[in-house]
């Protein structure tokens, strides 16, 4: 990818960013109601989606092929467990990335 | 602008320094890895400043993705700031030349701060929302440039690093898992998307994803919607609702 497409691309996310950001107080700003849907949706959509992004984290994995994801599922579960366990955001983060940088390094090599 | 207020706010914002310290900090290492070094990491945390956005964006720079796909990625990734944005109206009102900065820097931890609204005795509450606002970009702008300077430093295997970005999102998931009333709208989140990816492929599946997404929860809110009003008044919030939706598309 070319620097000016890179840049493009950062100014599109930074632009898309704003516009969520400063809807609202556009659009909503006088005396309207938020009409129900959309507090349905603040509701219901950021469940569904954070989801989705682990699902889209893991896309690379290959259940049918050696190493069958094994490295990627043992060190989600890390997470969970150690988040379940301290329910400290960075120690889950930091426990987990460390987690699977031995297995894949050391591990499934 | 009192020594004190300043001394509160760097008080009251230590637990997002240290976070946004950190998680800037592998955001940097892993922009620096994929060949975008402290200018680019630099640039990402002060125009997009949205973190897990701009983990996702350094995946998407190097999988050489389209404008419309970045733009679905950012709109879906970050759509629930709208959300933060309605609750913040009412706050907001009145800030001046102040509020395009507050609105524009209103991520998952400043709305977490400034929502609670404890403002400090004495202060000026848009002051004050300001300084927490400006304090914590600068917090996260400080971890992403350590981050790209070490990156280029640290010469260990680096391999895997890049799963901190699945360790933020799993965590989050398993946070929203233990205080949601409902499961079922993380449950078919994961299940919509695996099913994409198996049809469509590794390249193609986050839009179709996302549209089934949106569209099962819009179908399914008679069964989620847990309800706010009284039952009495349910035929007249429905009515009032249908009617709203009506005249939303002009």
């Amino acid at each position: 990818m070319t620097d000016t497409r890179a840049a493009i691309l950062i100014a599109v996310s930074a632009i898309v960013t704003a516009l969520l950001r400063f809807l609202p107080f556009l659009f909503l700003g006088g005396k309207r109601k938020t009409p129900e849907f959309i507090t349905y949706l603040g509701k219901v959509l950021p469940f569904a989606i954070i989801g989705m992004l682990v699902v889209y984290c893991l896309r690379g994995i290959t259940p049918l092929v050696w190493p069958h994801g094994l490295p990627e599922l043992l060190a989600v579960a890390a997470v969970v467990l150690l988040h379940l366990w301290r329910r400290n955001t960075l120690i889950s983060i930091a426990g987990g990335t460390v987690c699977y940088m031995i297995l894949i390094q050391f591990v499934f090599r | 602008m009192s020594r004190k207020l300043i001394k509160q706010v760097i008080i009251k914002t230590i637990p997002v320094m240290t976070g946004y310290i950190v998680l800037g900090f592998g955001f940097g290492i892993l922009a620096e890895k994929a060949g975008y070094g402290v200018g680019w990491a630099l640039a990402m945390s002060v125009f997009i400043y949205a973190g897990s956005m701009q983990y996702l964006m350094v995946s998407l720079l190097t999988s050489g993705a389209s404008v419309i796909s970045t733009a679905l990625a950012t709109l879906m990734v970050n759509a629930r700031h709208l959300f933060y944005g309605v609750s913040m109206i009412e706050r907001y009102k009145g800030a001046g030349k102040k509020k395009p900065y507050l609105i524009f820097a209103l991520t998952d931890e400043t709305y977490s701060l400034v929502c609670s609204g404890d403002t400090p005795e004495g202060a000026n509450p848009h002051l004050y929302y300001f300084l927490v606002s400006f304090c914590d970009q600068i917090y996260w702008i400080i971890g992403s440039v350590l981050g790209a300077l070490a990156g280029s430093a640290i010469t260990f295997n680096t391999a895997g690093i890049d799963f901190a970005m699945t360790a933020l999102f799993v965590t989050v998931f398993v946070e929203q898992w233990l205080t949601a009333d409902s499961h079922i709208p993380a449950v078919a989140g994961v299940i919509i998307t695996v099913i994409c990816l198996v049809l469509f492929g590794g390249d193609l599946f986050l839009i179709p994803s996302m549209f089934l997404i949106l569209t099962c929860l819009l179908a399914g809110r008679g069964k989620l919607d847990t309800p706010v009003k009284p039952p009495l008044s349910g035929g007249a919030a429905a009515a009032d609702s249908a009617l709203e939706r009506g005249n939303g598309h002009d």
